[in-house]
């Protein structure tokens, strides 16, 4: 019973807490921090999940528990019904919850594109013609096919990122974690990789956890935790968790301009709705108040 | 300038050479090493200069980007050159005080530098020609006997590609932080031995930190992606040899017998 | 201290089939206390172009001027334009080597020539206007946060006094929250020095609160300079050259479309609340 209830989130944590160690000079034990503490979290499969939060929030401790690479102190984390603190079950949980990290040129392994996207696969003892198939189709996803036989070094960091992406896809995964892919990036690196996300999320139908800490990228999410001092501090969809503007910036959030031009707005007695994300909502309302008073007039 | 180091970056085309099985390549290369150094008259030398043109120009590497890989090598160079011009004894051409250029030192000074040349754009052209995945898989097969002497083949292959992969960041990193240091004023360039060792720690601490955060975040994201050693992992490029391989292996060993034959005995 | 660059071109790769413009006809005067926000994509040529202005890189034709002279001139002080352009490149606090806080940031004023105490002196003043205090001067760089050894590394090009400080996208790989300290600092140093500021970003909507006059750069040129609102009436071009205006600049102008009579020059946030209320009243 307990298990079946598992199996239907993708990824489940109950009460997780992580210490991290803190040593002195002579290497004893100093004291603990704790990064994670009391986290509960739900996904169900081929949902867009974002957490945001500042640096030192805990949310890469939390990616990082996802894909097996740091093991709860206190409380556990289920990936598709594997608990990750089990020896037998890391290769899999690594299998079915792939992750990409956020500096661009220390996750490709090799000095071809389509061979580091066959890393993967090969590791997991996929057949050849397998690996070639799942190569490039992955490529395809992320839109960097026409780049397969590029060396990285010849990449933007935005191309290196969707490379990254393809190399976790081709594993086959179940979900997959980005932690702050987009960090070291420019806008149009950016908007590439989200697009590549999007249609790993959309497309592929593949669970999505993108941890970030630019607001923006975030709009399209199914949902939203913001993550401080290793607590879910708010969570909800992305229109519930904008609305609340004075306690996102109270945790040092940049809210989208558009977000902060409505709320100086409604400040100043416009009527608008809550959870305006981008600039086209803002003007789709704004028109709306336009239309009134001209009828009014 | 740092960027003009080309030794051992793959260059990206598509000709035979490239295509050529790795094993190939890398005996290819280790027998044209033994060769150089079997030979030692002038026609040896410009029968293997005719070899390695033919692969330099099959290879379609432009000459000009194989050039620029000696440069890096040119002090060493000229310190062979000129330590065998000047330090070997014999019949003397020319004499200026203690310093005296004999017959015998220009013919070995001619010979090593000829030599030196020919071995770096020899092994410089594999690696122009083989990506670092290739020369990994095919070291790791062609050398597997020696894991029965409990050598481990697959770790020391892995670990050449992984360094030759990050060369390049490497250097540019190196660039960078020069250049940084040299905006606060720092002189990489004038004053004493010395000074220039010393001059050196606010750039090597730096990237050894450096190189460091990358080794460790280069081994999480293999991890990370359930790389876990040799053990198990299928390949997408298998090493299969075809007919040109075959015949590459010919023609090597034709060359080889040639070459070592005129090159040691006319 | 003005710097003047005319007809500044740089190319590289010369001898091979890749030979790349890295800079194309560059002509830019910066003036004394000005604050610029230089703006481009990666690979537009910024960071390039101002490791020219101290000399890191040697332009390939064209001169460049520091109150009048030529830096290209024989016997031209390079140590001394590189102490007066203060370079801090992006992510600065990987240059950090040495044992402690305080002797890193010694380290540019003792290349300038200085002694150890006066070296001291200026690497206090320093710290103190990057908000690192005494507490800090004993600790090892690498024990720092982040945001603290980006301004530890701030500090060092600091301690050299210069009259010019040109800053590399120092915002890069930082949370919102360290971004805007880092900029609140930039703004603070100008107001407290006096000094002539650059500052490299790709990102209209974080500088264009802070400067006077923005540059922006596409393919080795500038493409437009101006006034951050002269820039942003080109907001349609610059989307097209992968940079974007700030969103409230695209507000702006979808309410002018929509027949409200906004002033589109608008920038900040508030003044564009105040505006559109004003025009919604009428």
């Amino acid at each position: 019973m307990k298990l079946t209830r598992h199996m239907k989130n993708i990824i489940k944590t109950e009460q997780l807490k992580y210490d991290y160690v803190m040593r002195d000079e002579e290497g004893n034990e100093a004291g603990y921090y704790t990064a994670l503490d009391n986290v509960n979290l739900e996904v169900k499969q081929g949902d867009f999940i974002a957490i945001l939060g500042h640096n030192g929030s805990g949310k890469s401790t939390l990616a990082k528990h996802i894909n097996g690479i740091l093991f709860p102190t206190g409380g556990t984390v289920w990936v598709d019904g594997l608990d990750t603190s089990k020896e037998e079950n890391i290769w899999e949980v690594r299998q079915r919850a792939g992750m990409v990290f956020q500096n661009p040129d220390n996750q490709i392994i090799s000095q071809v594109v389509e061979e580091d996207v066959g890393f993967g696969p090969e590791n997991l003892g996929v057949p050849t013609e397998q690996i070639w198939e799942r190569v490039e189709e992955s490529l395809r996803v992320v839109g960097m096919y026409e780049y397969r036989k590029y060396s990285p070094n010849k990449l933007s960091g935005g191309q290196k990122q969707r490379v990254s992406i393809a190399g976790v896809l081709a594993m086959h995964p179940k979900c997959i974690v980005l932690d702050e892919p987009t960090a070291m990036l420019d806008p149009s690196g950016r908007k590439e990789v989200i697009r590549a996300v999007r249609a790993l999320n959309q497309v592929e139908g593949i669970t999505v956890l993108l941890i970030t800490h630019y607001m923006e990228e975030t709009v399209d999410a199914d949902r939203i935790y913001v993550m401080d001092q290793g607590h879910i501090a708010i969570q909800g969809t992305p229109k519930e968790v904008f609305s609340q503007v004075e306690e996102l910036k109270a945790l040092h959030m940049t809210l989208p301009q558009a977000t902060l031009l409505a709320d100086e707005l409604k400040k100043r007695g416009v009527v608008l709705p809550d959870g305006i994300l981008t600039i086209k909502e803002l003007l789709t309302e704004l028109e709306k108040l336009i239309n009134v008073h001209d009828t009014t007039a | 300038m740092i960027r003009d180091i080309t030794l051992g970056q793959y260059y990206q085309t598509d000709s035979v050479i490239h295509r050529l099985d790795p094993r190939v390549k890398l005996a290819g290369t280790i027998l044209f090493l033994i060769d150089l150094f079997l030979i030692n008259n002038v026609w040896g030398y410009l029968i293997a200069t005719a070899a390695l043109a033919t692969v330099i120009h099959l290879s379609k590497v432009p000459f000009k980007y194989i050039i620029r890989g000696l440069k890096s090598i040119i002090i060493l160079l000229m310190i062979t050159v000129i330590f065998n011009l000047f330090l070997t004894d014999g019949s003397v051409i020319f004499q200026i005080g203690f310093l005296k250029i004999t017959w015998e030192g220009l013919r070995t000074a001619v010979f090593m530098g000829w030599r030196l040349v020919m071995l770096i754009i020899g092994t410089s052209l594999m690696t122009f020609t083989t990506t670092p995945n290739q020369l990994t898989d095919g070291m790791e097969k062609g050398l597997r006997p020696l894991k029965y002497l409990k050598v481990p083949v697959h770790e020391v292959a892995m670990m050449m590609s992984i360094a030759l992969r990050f060369i390049p960041i490497l250097l540019e990193e190196t660039d960078k932080i020069m250049k940084a240091q040299q905006a606060r004023g720092a002189d990489f360039e004038s004053g004493s031995l010395l000074d220039r060792a010393k001059a050196l720690v606010p750039l090597l601490v730096p990237l050894f930190i450096s190189a460091f955060r990358r080794a460790n975040d280069l081994a999480l994201a293999m991890e990370a992606r359930c790389y876990r050693g040799g053990e198990g992992r299928t390949k997408m490029k298998p090493l299969v040899y075809n007919r040109t391989d075959r015949t590459a292996y010919l023609l090597i060993f034709a060359f080889m017998a040639v070459d070592i034959f005129v090159g040691r005995f006319f | 201290m003005m710097l003047k660059l005319e007809h500044v071109n740089y190319e590289y790769g010369q001898g091979t089939e890749m030979v790349v413009h890295a800079l194309q006809d560059i002509n830019l005067e910066i003036k004394d206390g000005e604050f610029i926000g230089l703006i481009g994509h990666t690979g537009s040529g910024k960071s390039t172009l101002v490791q020219h202005l101290n000399g890191l890189i040697r332009a390939t034709s064209g001169n460049i001027y520091l109150d009048g002279e030529s830096i290209y001139a024989d016997g031209f002080p390079m140590k001394e334009l590189r102490r007066k352009v203060g370079l801090v490149f992006q992510y600065p606090e990987h240059q950090l080597f040495e044992v402690d806080v305080l002797s890193d940031v010694c380290f540019g004023p003792k290349n300038m020539g200085m002694t150890e105490e006066q070296a001291k002196e200026e690497a206090k003043a320093a710290l103190s206007l990057v908000g690192l205090g005494e507490e800090y001067y004993t600790r090892s760089p690498f024990e720092l946060s982040g945001g603290q050894k980006r301004r530890t590394a701030i500090a060092g090009v600091l301690a050299m006094k210069p009259k010019v400080l040109i800053l590399d996208e120092p915002t890069a790989g930082l949370d919102p929250q360290g971004r805007e300290e880092i900029l609140n600092l930039v703004a603070s140093l100008r107001e407290k020095t006096g000094m002539t500021v650059v500052l490299i970003s790709h990102s209209m909507e974080d500088v264009a609160q802070y400067v006077s006059r923005i540059v922006v750069m596409n393919h080795g040129r500038i493409a437009y300079d101006g006034k951050p609102q002269e820039v942003f009436r080109h907001y349609e071009e610059l989307e097209q050259i992968g940079l974007a205006a700030p969103q409230v600049t695209y507000a702006m102008y979808g309410l002018k479309k929509l027949g409200l009579d906004v002033d589109t020059d608008i920038i900040t946030l508030e003044e564009a609340a105040d505006n559109i209320v004003a025009a919604l009243r009428h």
